[in-house]
């Protein structure tokens, strides 16, 4: 310990002020959320729970809330597959264009998202469209599915990383099929890095606005929903209600995802936006 | 362990069987096997999208009413680019509000960041990770949105402020400035924060012994060598704010390079393509310098 007294004291108060600024707005709407007025005045003069009912029984934040959930679970399956697939094909074989494998994954979401939404769009209007196949919750999930699967396939890579391949050896040399090892040998290994990594992509997917505002036409999921009625006056306290949920809605999956990886994985396996940092850091 | 008596159960045959045989024994089909549908989508409708757009730079809006799409060939919209003076004053003002944030974000972040990593006790540190990282999962547009509610005119920071004689800047471009910070900030502490990590402490006590005083270490040997990391978390705060339309219309009423391509989405997805491929530029400039300085040993 080199640092004097003094930095230490300062560095524990920067720290402290830091953290104190991080969670600063989240619990402002934390508060709002049990505001009485409909005007969104501070400081508030009385609190009450009503609006919590006047959500749940608002129908288009229910329809919201439902085609969220529908979204990004079919975007959570889409990946799942996905970047398993890709995540095992990178770890145990080196070949030419691991790199470009990588890079192509990280890719939706190291862009910035509007450029991602935008193209998704043009797509959309330009070529699904004369097809027959137009706005829908397909589009949203195939949207979010593309940049969820980054998640899976960084925590299958940091995962697969950790392991050994000598079981896997062990297990062909005892006379199991490549299935078979796969069944019983491979996926047992897997099996919580990907349960964290879905209930990752599942946060990531379940209130992601950037790219599906693009990619929805008419649909409202539920921060769309938020973000058409920041506007109206009159809905803000059932907005305030609707982002606590959401705060809930997108960090406890990520919790228990830490639970299940485990607190040495925390670090490997971040995933979102930090997921770029383990994947890129996975190729030498 | 049923396991253990299933694969111990008489080989199976079969074309199940077989098939897995023959993906063993040919290790690059497997591979093949693997890759074709994850590489498929992305190739397909990721790349085949952003190559669409490409294209869309180059078409025009047109026919009787303008707003049918012309599938032209020309550099019209790039010309319209850089000869309106708007284009180029909201590409400068997005450019600067990133390199801004990025600054504030990496002076905020380094604190915590060098406390995280090396004075915590390893409790204190781990319970700091999950500190840093939960509020970078709570939902974005809630935080954007939070930030419209505080720097509002009746708000709590005019309200915070007020004893003192002061007032918030609302929304203006310094409130724009403060929310994009805040956003940002968890993805550059946590990439500073494993890049002090990996710095060895005998290097730091090696110039302690030396006679460096602590001020002089952290200019001469820490921030030297942390300064990787902090480009790594620029890459972040950079692309972010670049590619940001949702807090710029809740924060402040000035034109960013994602207000603009956000309007013209509907009305002009050929000039809006063309705009977005300059975040798509500087990023790619960005990350060729980061790569450069060796950020990337650091995300």
């Amino acid at each position: 310990m080199t640092e004097s007294r003094t930095a230490r004291i300062c560095l524990r108060l920067g720290a402290a002020g830091t953290l104190a600024f991080i969670y600063f707005p989240l619990v402002v709407i934390a508060i709002y959320a049990f505001n009485e007025n409909i005007s969104q005045t501070w400081p508030i003069e009385a609190y009450t729970t009503k609006w919590f009912s006047v959500a749940w029984n608002n129908p288009d934040v229910r329809d919201a809330l439902w085609l969220s959930v529908k979204a990004a679970s079919g975007a959570t399956v889409i990946a799942l597959v996905l970047g398993t697939l890709a995540g095992l094909a990178v770890s145990r074989s080196r070949f030419f264009g691991r790199e470009v494998i990588s890079f192509l994954v990280i890719l939706p979401i190291a862009l910035p998202g509007i450029v991602t939404g935008l193209a998704l769009q043009a797509t959309i209007l330009n070529v699904l469209d004369p097809l027959g196949i137009s706005f829908s919750i397909w589009t949203i999930v195939i949207g979010h599915a593309t940049f969820c699967i980054v998640v899976l396939y960084n925590n299958a890579v940091a995962r697969m990383r950790r392991v050994s391949g000598n079981l896997d050896e062990a297990s062909m040399d005892l006379g199991a099929d490549g299935w078979q090892t796969f069944r019983f040998v491979t996926f047992p290994q897997l099996r919580s890095a990907l349960l964290a990594g879905a209930l990752l992509a599942f946060a990531l997917s379940f209130d992601e606005v950037v790219v599906t505002i693009f990619t929805s036409g008419a649909q409202r999921t539920l921060p769309i929903w938020m973000f058409e009625n920041f506007a109206r006056p009159r809905e803000l306290p059932v907005v305030n209600v609707v982002a606590l949920f959401v705060i809930f809605a997108s960090i406890i999956p990520v919790w228990i995802a830490q639970r299940i990886a485990g607190g040495t994985g925390l670090a490997a396996e971040r995933a979102g936006q930090g997921a770029v940092a383990a994947s890129i850091e996975a190729e030498p | 362990m049923t396991s253990i008596a299933d694969v111990e159960s008489p080989p199976r045959q079969g074309p199940g069987r077989r098939l897995s045989t023959f993906f063993v024994r040919h290790s690059r089909l497997r591979l093949a096997a693997l890759l074709a549908l994850p590489l498929g989508w992305l190739l397909v409708i990721y790349l085949g999208s952003l190559f669409l757009l490409l294209l869309a730079s180059f078409w025009e809006v047109g026919g009787i009413l303008g707003t049918d799409i012309v599938h032209s060939w020309n550099l019209d919209n790039y010309k319209t680019l850089v000869d309106e003076p708007v284009y180029r004053n909201v590409a400068f003002r997005t450019i600067s509000m990133a390199v801004l944030v990025t600054v504030a974000d990496a002076v905020l972040a380094f604190p915590i960041a060098y406390y995280m990593a090396r004075v915590a006790t390893p409790r204190t540190r781990n319970a700091l990770v999950v500190a840093v990282l939960t509020p970078l999962w709570a939902s974005y547009l809630v935080k954007a949105y939070s930030w419209r509610t505080i720097l509002g005119e009746e708000g709590v920071l005019n309200w915070l402020l007020a004893p003192f004689g002061l007032s918030g800047p609302g929304y203006s471009s310094t409130g724009l400035w403060l929310a994009f910070t805040y956003l940002w900030l968890p993805f550059m502490i946590l990439p500073i924060y494993a890049g002090l990590e990996r710095i060895p402490g005998s290097l730091i006590e090696a110039s302690a012994d030396l006679g460096g005083k602590s001020v002089r270490t952290f200019w001469k040997v820490t921030l030297p060598l942390a300064f990787p990391a902090v480009v790594a978390g620029s890459i972040f705060t950079f692309s972010l704010t670049l590619g940001d339309y949702i807090l710029p219309g809740l924060i402040s009423d000035q034109q960013f390079i994602g207000t603009v391509i956000y309007n013209d989405r509907g009305s002009n997805l050929p000039v809006a393509a063309a705009f977005a491929m300059v975040p798509v530029l500087v990023m790619t400039a960005y990350l060729w310098g980061a790569k450069r300085l060796g950020a990337f040993e650091n995300l």
